[in-house]
């Protein structure tokens, strides 16, 4: 009851100290914007502020902060926006284990929170709150999606793999949630690891007939060199993350005829989808990936509440977020009842455009999945 | 020493005078910083009694930091869940007080400081720096996968903890109550320096053989100081999980322990206030080039190796100009 | 577990061990001649990945871009080495911490800032893609072996220069006694700036040969550097053969631990569980090696006594 007295007292003093903003929206963005992950929350930031500066909203104020990749640093830049900047709307979280940090803290200070991308099962299920919006999805789904193409293609003996930590373990859960054959065999690597011999040494006895793998950022490149190196030759099956735009240019050929699970392609047949991928790589001088995409489509869900409701009017702002009345670059969106998307999840295959390698949507994998967590889920 | 002690009293007013503004002006976030700098200077306080009194240069302080880090969050989250801690032998529930949380937090750490230092001070020099590195590196690999206190995710602890008669959420009241404690710290640091087992330890720094001529092992000397060190830092983890509401892997990690050491060095080694006034400039200049670009690491990078190269013994070593420490 | 499967473990470990070492020699060489901590030396490595990716890029030569990759991280610890490290040779240790960990601020930062945000594109060379066949039938890259032979063939080529040149022999004399080389007429400064460029160049090396098969991207000499100090801890600081043995024994630690850990826990437990506990045991794995080293001996294998 204090934390909820005192966000109360918060308001009010915001309120009282700029009486003039009552109208406007602000958004404190908190992303990764320097080392080795830098890339991610670049294209999330690039994303969204491209749909503000299309919008052309004088009322829509973003502050944008560097969380270094650190669950203290990103939970200190939350407590600056909400107690300094006096924020409406937190966004821009990469991580997971970031997003664990802030999210809970955030919601219960009365604050939204639009997740650009990352969405645990904790905070979809049992610590679902009605200020939290993933837009992306809920973490399992392109796993579920890899599991379920699986499945479908007739493969029988897949050996999975994925670094040793909490979103590693969720990985597999859902890749299995999906795929109930039987295993070549299920290795949870080193977070950070960046030689994976071992492994597909491992992969190569296993007889397996095909191979799962999560491995974000740079672990993805490096597994996907030496394996397309070591002549194995199974076939590949993953989520996007380490197939996105991206990462593809630094892995480069090894990456072709890769089948990955995704929620969005560039190539997706819509309106909105063909005007976002032009004027961004207008804008950027580089292709959109699938961050970006996200980033892109948390501002207009944004933008489109901003249309309907005030954001001190919470319960009315809410309820027109929960409409997710925007055009999507994923074409048809929208919330299930713990505020993540139903939406399909495609298969994508790696390909060569010109000099380009670039993704092609070749089917889809799960129509208008939900998540495993909702029915856990009290609002 | 008279000059070091007019910057000290400089630094203890800008401690008080900020707040006070950030507070008349309603900035809360610079009471938080204020708080930040306050932990952290604990730690560095902490780190400071093994690295400026007895020479022991550890790369592996994050260990200490975030064993107190984890023992406020594990007590909390067992709150939190409504589980006991332990049903047998016997029944131990978790605890949402911090002056529990603080004593566990110190016991823990300095039991691990025994043991980790026993084993370290067989070495010394470099090998030192590398083995206590590699203590902290193995808790960190170890508390990335321990999966029953969230691995890599952390814990988020919701509600902040108690302090019996203090409402701790209050900002000002909860970074009072940590300038209470670096006090109280620094009070003890600079009785422990003066006291016959701080000569000692001293002592041993610059010369063990002269201290073992006087019947004084210079281990049993260091392994204590080692143990009082690594419990001032689980402290002071303690506070700083309760400052975010949050414990993850990352306090174990060798950055943590390089950025404790940054602070001490920053601000002058061996000088008391030495750590405060570090962790108040790295967290200032943090804050301040923050906004500046996206590269800012450059220029911070760029400030400390000027202080290194030009400002040596520190920020206040600088200031004192080249008196003494204080032993 | 079969035999075969074992042996081309080993191998893994033992090409991981090898690239261990042009990563331990530079650093282990400049703790003992100029007795400096030098936690930017995973920086250079970057800096020799990222040089062979860009040259890479424009010339389409691997040959190329190893070159490349040694001048552009000789090139650049030259630099620091006269910039800044100069300065700190008469400091203490803590005073080389805090600079050369604001080097690594300054290094990744700027590497970034040169070369964007994005991994970069480096890839084995055409005629050492593939896996070869060798004796008994395991299939294993060509590259990995070519990483193998190229680590051997540096190891015995700076052990020679060690032990039979005019440097080498100045490099011993100023791990000995550091005041009564300079008397003896050797130009210091100069030794201290070629030493401090060799390591970098093979760090740089280092971290080319390694990013064709990983990923290049700012940030990935952080990792490898603890690796390093962990090899020259437990060789001994100055010895390039403690810092051969202990590369080849963390390399194989790591890699073994890593697969025969989950399989020991696999005969005693669930299949996810197992995996899960060994990973984690096999991540603490060097560190245990490095601790249980130090403390029976405490100047390292092949240490002179501290």
């Amino acid at each position: 009851m204090k934390m909820v007295k005192l966000a109360a007292l918060a308001i009010a003093a915001g309120l009282s100290a700029a009486p003039g903003l009552a109208e406007g929206v602000k958004v404190g963005m908190i992303t990764t914007l320097s080392g080795g992950g830098a890339g991610l929350g670049l294209d999330a930031r690039d994303g969204f502020m491209l749909a503000v500066k299309q919008a052309g909203r004088s009322d829509l104020e973003v502050v944008i902060e560097d969380d270094q990749r650190k669950p203290e640093i990103a939970v200190q830049l939350a407590d600056k926006m909400i107690q300094s900047d006096k924020v409406d709307v937190l966004t821009g979280i990469i991580w997971s284990n970031l997003a664990m940090a802030v999210v809970p803290a955030a919601t219960a200070q009365g604050k939204f929170y639009l997740s650009v991308n990352a969405a645990p099962a904790v905070l979809a299920g049992k610590g679902c709150h009605k200020n939290y919006f993933a837009v992306s999805y809920q973490n399992d789904n392109l796993h579920e999606g890899a599991g379920a193409y699986v499945t479908g293609a007739g493969y029988k003996k897949p050996f999975i793999l994925a670094p040793n930590y909490p979103a590693g373990k969720d990985s597999l859960t859902g890749f299995k949630r999906f795929y109930t054959g039987e295993l070549a065999g299920e290795i949870y690597t080193k977070l950070g690891q960046t030689d994976y011999a071992a492994e597909i040494a491992q992969i190569r006895a296993s007889g397996a007939d095909s191979v799962f793998f999560f491995l974000p950022g740079g672990m993805g490149i490096s597994f996907m060199k030496q394996y397309a190196d070591s002549g194995v030759g199974l076939p590949v099956v993953g989520p996007a993350f380490s197939f996105d735009q991206g990462i593809l240019g630094a892995v480069g050929e090894a990456a072709l005829g890769v089948k990955n699970t995704s929620q969005w392609g560039k190539d997706l047949d819509n309106a909105a989808n063909k005007a976002f991928v032009e004027t961004f790589s207008a804008e950027y001088g580089r292709l959109p990936s699938l961050y970006a995409a996200q980033g892109f489509d948390t501002a207009n869900l944004l933008i489109s509440a901003m249309d309907k409701a005030d954001v001190k009017d919470a319960d009315a702002f809410r309820a027109a977020l929960e409409a997710a009345d925007f055009a999507s670059v994923r074409g048809d969106f929208k919330f299930g009842p713990n505020h993540h998307p139903i939406q399909d999840i495609y298969v994508r295959e790696v390909i060569k455009e010109g000099d380009v390698i670039t993704n092609k949507i070749i089917g889809v994998a799960l129509e208008d999945r939900a998540d495993a967590y909702a029915a856990e889920c009290k609002m | 020493m008279k000059r070091e002690r007019a910057i000290n009293a400089a630094v203890v007013l800008a401690m008080l005078v900020v707040p006070l503004w950030a507070w008349m002006a309603d900035e809360p976030f610079i009471l938080t910083l204020a708080t930040k700098v306050a932990i952290l200077a604990l730690a560095g306080v902490g780190l400071n009694i093994a690295l400026g009194l007895g020479g022991l240069v550890s790369f592996g302080h994050a260990a200490f930091f975030g064993i107190g880090g984890y023992a406020m969050g594990i007590l909390a989250s067992h709150v939190q869940s409504y589980t006991p801690l332990m049903e047998w032998p016997l029944l131990i529930e978790g605890s949402k007080s911090m002056p529990v949380i603080w004593v566990v937090a110190m016991m823990a750490s300095g039991l691990a400081a025994l043991v980790i230092g026993a084993l370290s001070l067989r070495t010394s020099g470099v090998y030192f720096i590398m083995i206590t590195l590699a203590f902290g590196q193995m808790l960190y690999y170890f508390a990335i996968s321990w999966s029953a206190y969230g691995g890599e995710d952390g814990l988020s602890i919701y509600v902040r903890n108690g302090f019996p008669g203090l409402n701790t959420l209050d900002p000002v009241q909860f970074l009072l109550l940590c300038y209470a404690v670096l006090g109280v710290v620094l009070f003890g640091a600079a009785r422990l320096a003066r006291s016959p087992f701080g000569l000692a330890l001293s002592a041993a720094r610059q010369s063990a053989a002269r201290v073992e001529t006087v019947g004084i092992a210079p281990y049993r000397v260091r392994l204590v100081a080692f143990a009082i060190s690594g419990a001032v830092t689980g402290l002071a983890g303690a506070l700083y999980a309760d400052l975010n509401r949050f414990v993850s892997p990352t306090m174990f990690s060798w950055h943590t322990s390089g950025e404790i050491m940054v602070f001490v060095i920053l601000g002058g080694v061996a000088r008391l206030f030495g750590p405060v006034a570090g962790a108040a400039l790295y967290i200032l200049l943090e804050h301040l080039l923050g906004g500046v670009s996206d590269y800012w690491q450059i220029w911070l990078g760029l400030l400390l190796l000027a202080v290194v190269l030009f400002a040596r013994g520190g920020l206040i070593g600088t200031l004192a100009g080249r008196e003494v420490a204080h032993d | 577990m079969t035999i075969l499967l074992f042996v081309e473990q080993v191998l893994n470990g033992l090409q991981f061990g090898v690239m261990l070492f042009l990563m331990a020699a530079g650093l282990t060489l400049v703790f003992g001649v100029m007795g400096l901590i030098n936690l930017a030396h995973g920086s250079l490595y970057m800096v020799g990945a990222f040089a062979a990716a860009a040259v890479a890029g424009w010339t389409g030569s691997f040959g190329l871009a190893l070159i490349a990759a040694l001048a552009a991280a000789a090139a650049a610890g030259a630099l620091i080495e006269l910039v800044v490290i100069r300065r700190l040779y008469a400091r203490d240790h803590l005073d080389q911490v805090l600079a050369t960990f604001a080097l690594i601020l300054i290094l990744s930062e700027g590497t970034r800032w040169v070369f964007g945000s994005f991994p970069l594109y480096l890839d084995v060379p055409v005629y050492l893609s593939g896996p070869v066949t060798l004796p008994g039938g395991i299939q294993y890259p060509l590259y990995r072996l070519a990483i193998i032979a190229v680590g051997l063939a540096v190891a015995a080529a700076l052990f020679a220069l060690i032990a039979k040149t005019r440097l080498g022999i100045q490099i011993r004399a100023g791990e000995a006694d550091r005041e009564m080389i300079a008397a003896l007429g050797v130009d210091i400064s100069k030794l201290y700036t070629a030493v401090f460029a060799l390591g970098a160049a093979l760090a740089g090396l280092a971290g080319a040969l390694v990013g064709a098969i990983q990923s290049v991207q700012v940030g990935m000499g952080e990792p490898v550097l603890i690796l390093a100090f962990v090899v020259v801890v437990i060789g001994g600081i100055g010895s390039i053969k403690g810092a051969f043995v202990g590369a080849l024994l963390v390399g194989m630690t790591d890699t073994l631990g890593g697969v025969l850990l989950p399989q020991v826990f696999g005969l005693v437990m669930a299949p996810s569980e197992a995996a899960a506990l060994g990973a984690s045991l096999s991540s603490m794995s060097i560190y245990i090696l490095m601790a249980a080293v130090l403390v029976v001996r405490p100047s390292g294998l092949f240490g002179a006594a501290a």
